[in-house]
């Protein structure tokens, strides 16, 4: 092609896109948000994928999901199944069941679908899960997005649900297992549990009512919710635009990466069909839920070692490890046994993680903006803190394996619930008080290097014989992040009496603040000063000097 | 280090090589090195191929996917080590949909990285706050618009209109009741009668005292099962009447729930666990313990039932048996207690 031929076809598609824009815009003067979005710069960082593959999860399970929907049938009437997975010829089943067998061995595709479905769940909530494990340990939570945060913990809630929700659709003997577990949890509820399970159910466990009313909660209910609370969410990262790591040129005006378009569209676009793609190699490769080899679900029947999906292991555990603590007052039943495990303690952890943001902020007085992320080691108290509540859910989720281990172990369940019970208070201290040591060790030495450089490991024999390591100072880069530690004044304690000897009690919450505050941020190694910097580079200056001499005299 | 002066050349949101909002040192951008496409016509051309390489595969799969979906019967297995036998079908198409899938994807970063402008941009932030002058003047709309309606004002008004708001959710809740029955005494009954026999589950036999030996255990439901299953439409009663029946040397029993409740050593329990009511499957029958298989608690039958480890709060209710005129088994009537998960009214 020639130069002018190129540059007239190049017209047309200008001309061509303008005419477009340009019909939109009359209608609807979209040119300047047209400009700002196409514009708009991303910061780059692994881990700001994590959110992007629980989107792309979510997306991948719409696709999926109303694929099934074409051929499963969410009923509980009884069918004798007829198809052509021959161990179950003659069976009685629920059509729920029979469809889903349908899907897996008479419609072509359709196993794969079904695998695409199961495995895109489980990465959405594992991808849900590390993406605020991210956004915790960086402080990406502080003010101003908070309300995001709080959103995220409604998503991740509603992620689990649905989860479970989908997991109990094909009345498989495993699923059913799992509606039965949660019928009785529901019974266990005070006051009003028996009709709660009655009305859900629409009578006693297992009814004919509960499929079908499951169903329209998990296609409709909670993925509309979902679907909208994942849009504000992206509206939300978008306008107050993303959080950035400190490096280069970064600072807490200013954002620096890559624009929306091309490249961040190019990278994010094909991001979504790597995340697609591997899940479909995975579903094709790795069976997940072979609900044809458990059965129909009847309620006298049982595999013995069943497991739930791993978002819902914690839930389990902690109902393994509960004692059997059950009231009876004026004949009526409180369950603690129960309450404790699946009311309360999850109701605590949601509301200790949605609150979270300010619960920080009020004990460090911190009203500030924040858009450059923490280092964790750089706010050790918070780390601690998310490394305690992780160890505590860890073990939770272990206790939900407990006879698996018991019988790897070979190890007496007794042994092994009591191990777990011991741990579940023992060990979330002990990692706090380790990962703060770590935390502050760790900023020892981003000082040590930032004053000394880093060890080379070349050793120097001195012209008077004296030998010294080499020490090299921090390339670029990482001088641009060591610097970028913030000091943060722990607040002044005030005292909890006024001038006049009175005790007020606003002075008195003060006090705590103040020593919540210190509590906080106390052991923080200081960043160094101008001067000691200053001294720093002069000694690098002058080190290198003497390396130059010393590399003569060995000539 | 420092080819670049420390403040020469600030970013935005940085004066004199510090961070304005937080003070701390900000060193400069570096300058972009160019990569290797961006210098060497012979790279960016590979790029290209690469690129266009992997687009090109990608048609070929989804061509490749269209053809095993025509061609290879659903029916066919094939062998694979270490993932096992599997349909034929599923896995040519997992795979060549996951390849052409991942190809896109990967052909649109290698494009995105090598060959698309790979300078870092600035942009400034704007305060996420609005100017205290905007503020006021929503307060000042909003009191206006206040003082407008009268809200304030008309106590009457405004009481009613809180008071109708507040009772909005009845319909709500009162739509809800045709949800389900009432609980009633739906918990606390099962089907077990005076008189009725024991039969196996599945087979709908009956059971002869004599055919089971001491260490035996059977998976009963009463015989009325089927016929109740049948005109109900569910699977309601089996969730509650189904049992066990062990048989155990009599001297060996230390404890019932009823004086003479076995038959001759044989006891018969409730198969549906107390804890949340999973049906109970594993039985040690030296030990006679029966364990959950969901929560693991453990139930001694040869002493009443008792729970002896797990988080079950409840022993496992026990049924009165004994035998007709021929010797099958027989219930003695219904269960004394309520089987099945607690609730709120057991008391
Ligand atoms: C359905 C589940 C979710 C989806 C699809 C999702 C998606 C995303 C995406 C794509 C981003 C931008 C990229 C990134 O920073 O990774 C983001 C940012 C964010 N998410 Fe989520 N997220 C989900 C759940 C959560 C949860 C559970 C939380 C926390 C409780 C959370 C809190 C945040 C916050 C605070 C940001 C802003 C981060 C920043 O600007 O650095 N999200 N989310
Ligand atoms: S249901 Fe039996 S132990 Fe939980």
């Amino acid at each position: 092609m020639s130069d002018t031929q190129q540059k007239a076809s190049e017209n047309v598609v200008v001309s061509k896109v303008g005419v477009a824009a340009g019909y939109v815009d009359d209608r609807l003067a979209s040119a300047n948000f047209t400009k700002r979005l196409l514009d708009k710069v991303f910061p780059d960082h692994w881990s700001f994928m994590l959110g992007e593959i629980a989107l792309y999860s979510f997306i991948i399970l719409l696709l999926s999901g109303t694929y099934l929907t074409l051929w499963f049938n969410p009923s509980m009437t009884e069918v004798i199944y007829n198809g052509s997975y021959l161990p179950l010829k003659g069976v009685k089943m629920s059509e729920a069941y029979s469809s889903a067998l349908n899907i897996s061995f008479d419609v072509r595709g359709g196993m794969l679908m079904r695998q695409i479905h199961h495995w895109a769940a489980l990465f959405f909530v594992a991808a849900v899960t590390v993406h605020l494990l991210r956004v915790f340990f960086t402080g990406a939570f502080r003010k101003p997005r908070e309300l995001n945060w709080l959103i995220g913990t409604g998503l991740l809630t509603l992620a689990i649900l649905e989860g479970f929700a989908g997991y109990s659709l094909p009345d498989d003997l495993l699923s059913g297992t799992g509606l039965r577990i949660a019928q009785g949890i529901m019974q266990a509820i005070p006051v009003v549990g028996t009709y709660v399970a009655m009305f859900v159910f629409g009578g006693e466990f297992p009814g004919t009512d509960f499929i079908p009313r499951l169903y329209s909660v998990h296609i409709l209910l909670i993925p509309g919710i979902l679907l909208g609370l994942i849009t504000v969410h992206l509206i939300m990262v978008f306008y107050q635009k993303h959080t950035q790591f400190a490096g280069p040129g970064r600072t807490e005006s200013n954002v620096v990466g890559y624009r929306l378009y091309p490249v961040y569209m190019a990278k994010a676009g094909g991001f979504f069909f790597i995340v697609f793609g591997v899940t479909s190699l995975i579903a094709g490769l790795v069976t997940i839920n072979p609900i044809w080899l458990y059965g129909p679900y009847t309620p006298s029947q049982i595999t013995a070692g069943s497991q739930p999906d791993w978002y819902i292991g914690w839930l389990d555990g902690a109902v393994r490890l509960t004692p059997n603590i059950e009231w009876n007052i004026l004949s009526h039943t409180i369950s603690w046994n129960l309450l404790i495990p699946a009311l309360i303690i999850p109701g605590i952890m949601f509301t200790l993680l949605g609150v979270y943001p300010w619960i920080e902020a009020w004990i460090t007085g911190d009203k500030r903006e924040h858009h450059i992320l923490d280092r964790p080691r750089n706010a050790p108290t918070r780390t601690a803190l998310g490394v305690m509540a992780l160890s505590f859910y860890l073990i939770l989720w272990i206790a939900g394996g407990n006879d698996i281990m018991a019988t790897a172990f070979n190890l007496s369940i007794n042994t092994v619930i009591w191990t777990l019970r011991i741990a579940l208070f023992a060990v979330p201290p002990l990692a706090f008080v380790l990962t703060k040591r770590i935390c502050l060790g760790l900023q020892r030495r981003d000082k040590e290097k930032l004053l000394h450089g880093y060890e080379t490991g070349r050793v120097l024999r001195l012209p008077h014989g004296e030998f010294i390591e080499i020490h090299e100072p921090v390339s670029f880069e990482e001088r641009a992040v060591l610097l970028s530690k913030v000091d943060v004044p722990v607040m002044e304690i005030t005292s909890g009496e006024d001038e006049h000897g009175v005790r007020n009690p606003k002075g008195r919450k003060a006090k705590i603040q103040a020593k919540l505050s210190g509590w906080f941020y106390t052991d923080n190694v200081s960043a160094p000063s101008e001067q000691e910097l200053a001294e720093a580079d002069e000694h690098f200056a002058h080190q290198l000097g003497a390396h130059e001499r010393t590399a003569i005299d060995s000539h | 280090m420092n080819e670049i002066e420390l403040g020469s050349t600030d970013p935005v949101g940085a004066r004199d090589g510090k961070d304005l909002v937080s003070g701390v040192p900000v060193l400069p951008l570096p300058a972009h090195t160019p990569r290797r496409a961006d210098i060497d016509p012979v790279a960016a051309k590979r790029a290209e191929r690469q690129v266009a390489l992997m687009f090109a595969s990608s048609i070929a799969l989804l061509i490749a996917f269209t053809v095993a979906y025509i061609k290879v019967p659903n029916t066919s297995l094939v062998s694979i080590p270490v993932i096992g036998t599997v349909g034929t079908n599923h896995v040519l198409l997992g795979l060549t949909l996951g390849l052409a899938l991942f190809l896109i994807g990967t052909g649109a970063i290698h494009w995105a990285k090598k060959l698309m402008p790979d300078v870092e941009v600035t942009q400034e932030r704007h305060s996420l706050s609005s100017s205290a002058a905007e503020r006021a003047e929503v307060v000042e709309i909003f009191n206006r618009g206040a003082a407008e309606s009268g809200f304030g004002e008309h106590k009457l008004i405004r009481r009613t209109l809180l008071g109708a708001l507040a009772l909005l959710p009845i319909p709500l809740v009162v739509l809800l009741r045709d949800l389900g029955p009432m609980p009633n005494t739906r918990l606390r009954n099962t089907i077990w009668k005076k008189d009725v026999h024991l039969v196996t589950d599945a087979t709908y036999q009956k059971i002869k005292a004599s055919d089971i030996p001491i260490g035996g255990l059977i998976n009963a439901v009463p015989e009325n099962l089927l016929e109740i299953e049948e005109s109900e439409g569910n699977l309601n009663q089996r969730g509650k009447a189904s049992i066990i029946l062990v048989r155990m040397d009599p001297a060996e029993i230390l404890g019932q729930q009823g004086e003479n409740w076995d038959y001759e050593g044989i006891l018969a329990f409730s198969k549906i666990c107390t804890h949340v009511g999973c049906p109970i499957s594993l039985y040690q029958q030296r030990t006679h313990h029966l364990l959950c298989p969901c929560h693991q608690s453990t139930f001694d039958l040869a002493n009443k039932g008792n729970v002896i480890f797990g988080p079950a709060a409840r022993r496992m209710p026990q049924l009165a048996i004994t035998v007709d005129a021929e010797g099958y088994l027989v219930a003695r009537g219904d269960f004394k207690e309520p089987v099945g998960p607690s609730f709120w009214e057991r008391g």
